[in-house]
């Protein structure tokens, strides 16, 4: 019992309440925002720390012991990826300040972050069915704030319905819980697991499986259900399409990754079966996307597509290394779709136009930019060694150990469309003949950089798989065995 | 267009006041009776945009000189702290804790700091409903 | 009495798909408001239906309700309060600025 856990969700939500105190004066709620930022991300490594080196830390908020009061449960796996959350984050942040305006920096963008870095945390951590509802809903409202901000015209017609599709799949949720409640009579995760175990996964509960897997799903851009992803992710400020193709989905994947390896794993014949067909027909649908289109900030919003894809090929493996592979692309994916977002709107604020076919050389004036997208763009097509690989290798692996043959082989040629698609930027915008540019050069070194942070943790995470993938072994071990789970929470 | 609310106005003036005194009555008997700091606010809420919409944005910008927008960020600051506060004595997170003290006039009354955390409830419920339906209003 | 609450639960939503397939967004919000009552509506079944009880569980008390599905809707309440707000908010600001409230007309074109 600690209320260690709980600090990575308090600091951001703090830090945003405050920001709104003095929005109107930009400069001090900006440093205030990047100091706040550092901060969090220093005391979240140092808890991730504690975790990693100690074991799951439980809180039981109001001293209302599980199962029934509400549970916050740091373990590696979501500790992991909050500290992931975190470095975006702080990227972010600094990246903010060159590519907003004043007024949209003044009109709650710092706000609007802390308060999503709170909620995707939040969802992250809790240890409750009906709490991850509420995170969600918390990171959902910070989102529509975001995806606002600006107010354009066509931002306001794609938030519009950005809005109702969540709405719609949020109520969904909260109908799911209904069932789940009137079944198992409890809403907290170890319990439901613990309960489902003992009946064996009836049907009912394969049903509200699948329902869950639907809303899950739905955040997540699964197929079917990623129709609305690409286009409400390109018209927001990039540095708001960074953090949501970096984080948001990414809740989505976890929620599955927790619920399908800790409470609906009885039934994998249905359930994890069908992951995998989904899994194929993702990354094949995504990856056709993004070679359909020459908007450049619709390529890199149709690449999260085929990256999800291959996270629910780990699920539905639901082996060792699967899941290590699933939970070592979730780390890689979140890092290097923040990254390339940051950059591509680099490139549409000096080129002025985010059609591909009007773009040409511009290398020649901004070498450090082009470079950097061309080593984004070998770490998100996975070549070796850096971190896309050592995620994609250890699918292959669990997808040939099963037989997956198929799978693995859409797998590996989607991986080509994706590095096809991103060579199809670098190649028309960044190669070429050197050509005047309208309007002159740009200083964009605050534009640069922040990326080019982020890109070092990504090639980190590749190169130092070394480090890194023993805790990831840890954690995929952890999810196999849901019993570490609910001991841990439940102390029986 | 000058248009007749006779009736409106009087019964406002009545029926606003007699709003706001049971909605705070529901947010004091809000820890452990029906009520609470959500329903009282919205209550609140009501009453005060009966009265803008009986007397008018500019007469009531004159009587109610506050900025709701602020009460947002304070309500949900106090609500936080509350639950921050466990934090001093060591307990987990949310903890609250009760007491019983004796008041001049009003006699035995129940001290909660569930209370404080309602109060925060309160102020962001006030001031998010009236700064979402103002801004509408606002708008011409 | 939990199959009367069902079907009307049932009806809620089914009313609320209809007003969200609509094309005027004044309909669709009142679809999402009629949804999330059905669903409201639905956990409070789920957690079985009794009149006359307290939500209290104190020794030698037999009959009480489950207080767990009240604290849930009462928390859900809030939440699709701040959201159906801030969706008509969105709404209004939306169709004045694309100068249409047809969903058919604000599907936005390719070349954008």
């Amino acid at each position: 019992m600690s209320n260690l856990a709980i600090i990575p969700i308090i600091i951001p939500l703090l830090c945003g309440i405050i920001a709104i105190f003095f929005h109107k004066y930009v400069k001090a709620v900006r440093l205030f925002s990047q100091v706040m930022s550092i901060i969090n991300l220093g005391v979240v490594l140092w808890i991730g720390w504690l975790v990693l080196q100690n074991g799951t830390i439980t809180l039981a908020t109001g001293g209302w012991e599980a199962p029934y009061g509400i549970i916050i449960v740091a373990d590696p796996l979501a500790m992991l990826l909050v500290i992931t959350s975190n470095i975006i984050g702080t990227a972010c942040v600094f990246y903010a300040q060159s590519s907003l305006s004043k007024k949209q920096e003044q009109f709650y963008f710092y706000t609007f972050y802390f308060l999503l870095i709170s909620g995707v945390s939040g969802a992250f951590l809790t240890g409750d069915l009906f709490n991850l509802f509420v995170f969600y809903e918390v990171l959902l409202m910070a989102s529509y704030g975001l995806i606002v901000l600006g107010g354009e015209r066509i931002q306001l017609r794609e938030s519009l319905k950005y809005v109702l599709l969540n709405l719609f799949s949020s109520m969904l949720f909260v109908t799911t819980i209904a069932y789940l409640y009137s079944v198992v009579g409890t809403i907290n995760m170890a319990q439901i697991a613990d309960r489902v175990q003992q009946v064996d996964q009836t049907g009912i509960l394969t049903t509200i499986g699948m329902l869950l897997f639907f809303v899950f799903a739905t955040k997540g851009a699964i197929f079917p259900l990623y129709y609305w992803l690409p286009k409400s992710y390109i018209v927001p400020n990039p540095v708001v399409s960074a953090l949501f193709g970096a984080l948001l989905t990414k809740v989505g994947i976890y929620s599955i990754i927790r619920t399908f390896s800790l409470i609906f794993v009885h039934e994998t014949n249905i359930t994890h079966d069908l992951f995998l067909w989904l899994a194929g027909f993702t990354m094949v649908f995504g990856a056709i996307g993004a070679l359909s289109t020459n908007n450049v900030k619709l390529i890199i919003a149709y690449n999260i597509i085929p990256a999800v894809g291959f996270m629910l090929m780990g699920i539905g493996l639901l082996s060792q290394d699967g899941l290590a592979g699933s939970v070592y692309y979730l780390l890689h994916d979140m890092i290097i779709k923040a990254v390339l977002f940051l950059l591509i709107g680099a490139l549409v604020y000096v080129a002025g136009t985010s059609d591909l076919t009007k773009m040409k050389g511009i290398i020649h004036h901004y070498p450090f930019l082009g470079w950097l997208f061309f080593l984004a763009a070998l770490v998100l097509a996975g070549i070796p060694p850096f971190s896309g690989f050592i995620g994609k290798i250890l699918l292959i692996q669990g997808g040939v150990e099963q037989g997956q043959i198929m799978l693995v082989v859409v797998g590996l040629g989607s991986s080509l469309l994706i590095l096809l698609s991103m060579m199809r930027i670098f190649m028309r915008c960044f190669w070429g003949e050197k050509e005047e540019l309208n309007g002159g050069l740009k200083p964009i070194r605050s534009f640069t950089w922040p990326a080019a942070f982020l890109l070092i943790f990504s090639v980190l995470l590749g190169v130092g798989a070394e480090w890194v993938y023993p805790y990831v072994e840890i954690i995929a071990n952890d999810l196999l065995d849901p019993s570490i789970y609910i001991d841990s929470v439940l102390k029986e | 267009m000058k248009t007749n609310d006779l009736i409106l106005r009087t019964t406002t003036a009545l029926i606003a006041f007699i709003l706001l005194a049971f909605s705070i009555y529901l947010f004091l008997a809000g820890h452990n009776a029906p009520g609470g700091g959500f329903i009282g606010g919205l209550m609140t809420a009501a009453a005060i945009i009966l009265m803008y919409m009986t007397y008018g944005l500019d007469t009531m910008n004159k009587v109610i000189p506050l900025n709701f927008k602020l009460l947002v960020p304070i309500g949900l600051l106090i609500a936080t702290l509350t639950g921050v506060g466990s934090f001093v004595f060591d307990q987990p997170f949310l903890s609250q804790t009760y007491t019983y003290v004796h008041l001049p006039i009003l006699g035995d009354a129940e001290l909660a700091t569930a209370m404080l955390f309602d109060l925060g409830v309160y102020l962001t419920v006030i001031g998010i409903t009236l700064t979402i339906i103002l801004s509408i209003a606002d708008d011409n | 009495m939990e199959i009367i609450m069902s079907v009307l639960a049932g009806i809620l939503f089914a009313t609320g798909v209809y007003n969200l397939l609509q094309k005027q967004l004044l309909r669709i919000v009142i679809g999402t408001a009629l949804i999330s009552h059905g669903a409201h509506l639905f956990i409070l079944t789920m957690g079985k239906l009794k009149t006359g009880a307290p939500p209290i569980l104190v020794k030698g008390v037999e009959q009480y309700t489950d207080p767990l599905p009240q604290a849930l809707i009462l928390t859900s309440i809030v939440i699709s309060f701040g959201v159906t707000s801030l969706l008509l908010v969105l709404a209004y600001r939306a169709a004045t600025l694309n100068k249409t409230d047809n969903m058919e007309e604000l599907r936005g074109s390719e070349d954008e």
